[in-house]
């Protein structure tokens, strides 16, 4: 059983994910420069967050044409897993593996900040651990994480109990308080928080180990 | 095959918050300038692109509109040729 965490030029989460998976929860992990296409040797697959070339022209656009996310798409459509947080919540919408788009914080600032959210869907394997309206402390550090979607895609999200965590004081003006979603099947999870950044007491909290231990289970 | 020139305008849909166009709207009032009622901020994308002809060269650069330059969840795009273009030989 095996993690990759993809790295493109810009990511800056990549190391932090890794000390986080391998060093606090033991799992094997390993990094995947993102113009490789083998992915399928992987149980689980993590998009790290940062500023992936750049974040030019938009957050995650030139991303997604990158090599290794053709190979995601087959790894999805397979049932894999895959995590994207902050920039990599980014990059699976613009590669359409999550519906929605994030867009510039409502008050412009980028907020680095640790933020109370609850758990709202517990569907998914990502949130085994965890009753729906659990409270959990995670910290966030972005300027782009308005989520925004249309109408008829919050209905469908909402149909199809995606809506995974919600802010429980919305920081950044995302539609019903959006702070993260799964796809209809719930092998992938988009999120703005991160977890990796909270899997150490001495970082001020372990509530991010809970979602990175489903990683492998 | 030729050389086409074009600009494509990418904006927020009229839907979706333009914060810093909010942002410079309240700087207009501290310039002085009364009476703005809108701004809303988008990106102009100059481009030039080799093609057989200017249908094809049309056909490409709203492909590329459409999958790269905008994101059409939250914006749309406008395109404007420039209708000079020199032929390229070979």
């Amino acid at each position: 059983m095996n993690i990759g965490i993809i790295v493109f030029p810009g990511s800056n989460c990549d190391r932090d994910v890794r000390w986080a998976t391998e060093g606090c929860l033991g799992l094997p992990t390993s990094f995947l420069w993102h113009e490789t296409t083998e992915i399928d040797c992987y149980d689980a697959i993590v998009i790290p967050g940062g500023f992936s070339y750049g974040d030019y022209l938009r957050c995650g656009a030139i991303a997604r044409f990158a090599p290794v996310l053709n190979s995601l798409i087959s790894f999805v459509n397979k049932g894999g897993k895959v995590l994207g947080i902050c920039n990599g919540f980014q990059i699976l919408t613009e590669l359409g593996l999550l519906q929605g788009a994030l867009t510039r914080n409502k008050n412009l600032h980028f907020i680095c900040e640790k933020v109370n959210l609850s758990i709202e869907s517990t569907k998914s394997s990502w949130m085994k651990n965890y009753k729906k309206n659990d409270s959990i402390l995670l910290p966030i550090a972005h300027g782009e994480g308005r989520y925004q979607c249309s109408p008829d895609v919050l209905k469908k999200l909402q149909d199809d109990d995606s809506i995974a965590i919600r802010y429980a004081d919305n920081p950044n003006g995302s539609i019903h308080d959006i702070a993260g979603i799964t796809n209809k099947e719930g092998n992938v999870l988009g999120m703005m928080p991160h977890p990796e950044r909270a899997c150490d007491d001495a970082l001020g909290g372990i509530d991010g180990k809970s979602i990175l231990s489903t990683l492998l289970s | 095959m030729s050389l086409f020139k074009a600009r494509v305008f990418v904006h927020l849909r009229p839907s979706v918050l333009d914060p810093a166009g909010e942002a410079t709207m309240s700087a207009t009032k501290r310039l002085g300038i009364d009476g703005v009622t809108q701004i809303r901020i988008g990106k102009s994308i100059e481009l030039e692109i080799e093609a057989e002809n200017k249908n094809d060269a049309r056909s490409k650069i709203e492909l590329m509109s459409d999958r790269l330059l905008a994101n059409p969840v939250i914006e749309d795009w406008t395109l404007e040729f420039n209708d000079e273009h020199k032929l390229i030989k070979n």
